[in-house]
């Protein structure tokens, strides 16, 4: 866990001193992203390098799993906590292999566990080890460059990562994977992360948490669902911006929010039986078939049901959009309104229906902000 | 067909002129004229090497620690006056600079070089002052911030991302000192320099460039040789002579 309290930098400028972080408290609980979020100057950067003391505070202190750092030695210090930031630095001088081997060189690490270090590093982000070990930063592309920053601060193994707006200079489409990487191996590596990033969108889907920054202050440290449903203030309220409803959805799983006790009727099911169903339901549209693997292919009308007889299986439209148990809701309400329905089924990874997910189930969901607190 | 391409009608051109040039030089006795100053400029090409290497050799043994220094922060008040000092000392003709030193230090070797060396650290100490300067902020960041101390950040990223530019700096000191070699003579310094103004003084021209084209190809090799040392020498990520962008 990291505990920042009354952590405060105050600047001496020729205008007089500013203060870029005033009495900053906060923890973050092990294991977790917490993301410094803000307009530019307000702090979120100050604070983190107050960290790893590229910033010495002026006064407060910050302590690492219960342990006070204010004494440490700072190069020690260092060691021990992961750094990212936004120009990579990489060093040109060096193969990508010593890139990665820097802090456990530092650290005395012998020669094999070093180079096997940075073999399984690479291998986790996907770059082949044999191919990338002697090549120089310069010839690998943005993208791969930033993977390599990300897993040279990983090298040593440390407990804490510091990342000063890691993907910032990435383009939005890589910047998307890297993300979604960096998430799949957070989930196994569980570090405890402080993240600085002025991108509110990528600040909810990576964050655990969110400390809002303005002028050197804290104004609003809480999950991400909370601070959206909870806005503390009108600046946190105006700095998500009249979307927040939009940004919640991205938030939210669609096997937290459907609806998995679904009626269903099969090919040789009559239509009388597919009524009966809608009706002991109140369905007022239609009813999903499927086929003998439960996955669906289509949806009764009810207007058929009533007009038409026969089996299910002559009498069915056939589904066009499907949503996955893991989406986010903000891509069920896009494939909703692209393809003009209030309804959707959801799949698993077999492709066997899972339950189903309406308009009016998200609303309800988005509109229940209240949420026990912790 | 020898005018439809530029490059072949000039070294077509050029053969020709040199072989009317050999047939020329060879008929009116220059060659053998030349030879004549064998033995002295062996000798004369041995003390010149010498007073170069001394005071080259010096100059960077001086100039690049001067240079590292000059970048730490500690410095950094005394950097930007010291490379104007170091500047002004350019400045002054390399005539003045031996006129100078003999008055100080006498005639011989000893002054020469002196002079020479004095004449060789400006170069060297502001192209490692500016490579050093020149290494990305944000490179030392991370460099600071995975925990290197002030000195393992200078040897492991600072001197190998700056080393091509102090190389650079080599290579002109180096040539601009075997230029300035021949004026030792002036000093009593010894070199090439004897073969050049005595041959001005005597009015033979055979003999003043019997010392003048010999210095012209040691400064050439010697650059070849400084430029090989830094192609095998600069980290391979920061060499440009081995991937030209």
């Amino acid at each position: 866990m990291i505990r920042i309290e009354n952590l405060t930098k105050v600047f001496e400028t020729p205008e007089g001193p500013v203060t870029a972080a005033d009495h900053i408290t906060m923890d973050v609980p092990d294991g977790e992203i917490c993301i410094l979020l803000g307009p530019s100057g307000c702090g979120k950067t100050t604070t983190l390098k107050m960290i790893n003391r590229i910033i010495e505070p002026t006064s407060g202190r910050v302590s690492i799993n219960d342990e006070d750092t204010t004494g440490m030695n700072t190069t020690d210090l260092r060691r021990s906590i992961g750094y990212v930031i936004q120009q990579i630095g990489l060093f040109p001088n060096m193969t990508i292999e010593e890139n990665i081997s820097v802090v456990p060189r530092l650290l005395g690490w012998d020669r094999k566990r070093t180079r096997e270090r940075a073999r399984e590093l690479l291998d986790m982000v996907a770059l082949d080890p044999s191919a990338f070990m002697g090549r120089y930063p310069g010839e690998l592309s943005g993208g791969q460059q930033q993977r390599v920053g990300v897993i040279r601060a990983l090298a040593a193994d440390p407990p804490v990562l510091l990342m000063d707006e890691p993907f910032g200079a990435i383009d939005p489409i890589n910047r998307a994977v890297i993300q979604d990487e960096f998430l799949r191996m957070q989930s196994e590596l569980n570090k405890t992360i402080l993240f600085v990033s002025h991108d509110i969108d990528e600040a909810i889907k990576m964050g655990d948490r969110i400390a809002i920054f303005r002028a050197g202050r804290l104004v609003q440290y809480d999950r991400p669902d909370d601070l959206l449903a909870h806005p503390k203030n009108d600046f946190v309220e105006s700095f998500f911006g009249e979307d927040r409803a939009l940004k919640r959805m991205q938030l939210a799983r669609v096997r937290d929010v459907m609806e998995d006790d679904v009626p269903v009727v099969r090919h040789d099911d009559d239509l009388r039986r597919a009524l009966e169903l809608m009706d002991e339901r109140g369905y007022h549209y239609a009813i999903t078939l499927v086929n003998e693997h439960h996955q669906p292919v289509g949806m009764v009308m009810r207007s058929t049901a009533e007009t038409r007889r026969g089996k299910c299986g002559e009498h069915y439209y056939g589904v066009d959009a499907l949503a996955h148990l893991d989406d986010d809701l903000r891509k069920v309400a896009s494939l909703m309104f692209s393809h003009d329905t209030t309804w959707l089924a959801c799949v698993d990874e077999d492709g066997r229906l899972a339950g189903t997910l309406t308009q009016r189930g998200i609303t309800r969901y988005l509109g229940a902000t209240y949420r026990p607190q912790e | 067909m020898l005018l439809q391409s530029p490059q072949r009608l000039f070294y077509g051109t050029a053969l020709v002129v040199m072989f009317l040039l050999g047939v020329w030089t060879e008929g009116s006795g220059f060659i053998d004229e030349f030879l004549y100053y064998r033995g002295d400029i062996t000798y004369l090409l041995g003390q010149h090497i010498e007073l170069m290497l001394i005071s080259g050799g010096l100059a960077i043994t001086f100039a690049v620690p001067v240079g590292v220094l000059l970048s730490r922060p500690r410095f950094a008040r005394v950097a930007e006056p010291a490379m104007q000092v170091l500047n002004i000392g350019q400045t002054i003709p390399t005539l003045a600079v031996l006129a100078l030193s003999m008055t100080l230090l006498g005639i011989g070797r000893v002054p020469a070089i002196f002079a020479l060396f004095v004449y060789t650290i400006l170069p060297i100490a502001r192209n490692t002052y500016a490579g050093i300067k020149a290494v990305p902020p944000h490179m030392k960041e991370a460099a600071a911030g995975m925990g290197m101390s002030a000195t393992q950040m200078l040897f492991r990223v600072e001197l190998p991302n700056a080393l091509f530019v102090i190389f650079a700096g080599i290579r002109i000191a180096l040539s601009v000192n075997v230029g300035t070699v021949p004026l030792a003579f002036l000093i009593g310094g010894g070199g090439l320099g004897e073969l050049i103004f005595t041959g001005i003084a005597l009015d033979r021209p055979v003999m003043m460039l019997a010392g003048a084209i010999p210095t012209a190809a040691l400064a050439v090799v010697v650059d070849m040789v400084v430029a090989a040392v830094a192609f095998l020498t600069v980290p391979k990520g920061v060499n440009p002579l081995r991937n030209p962008a």
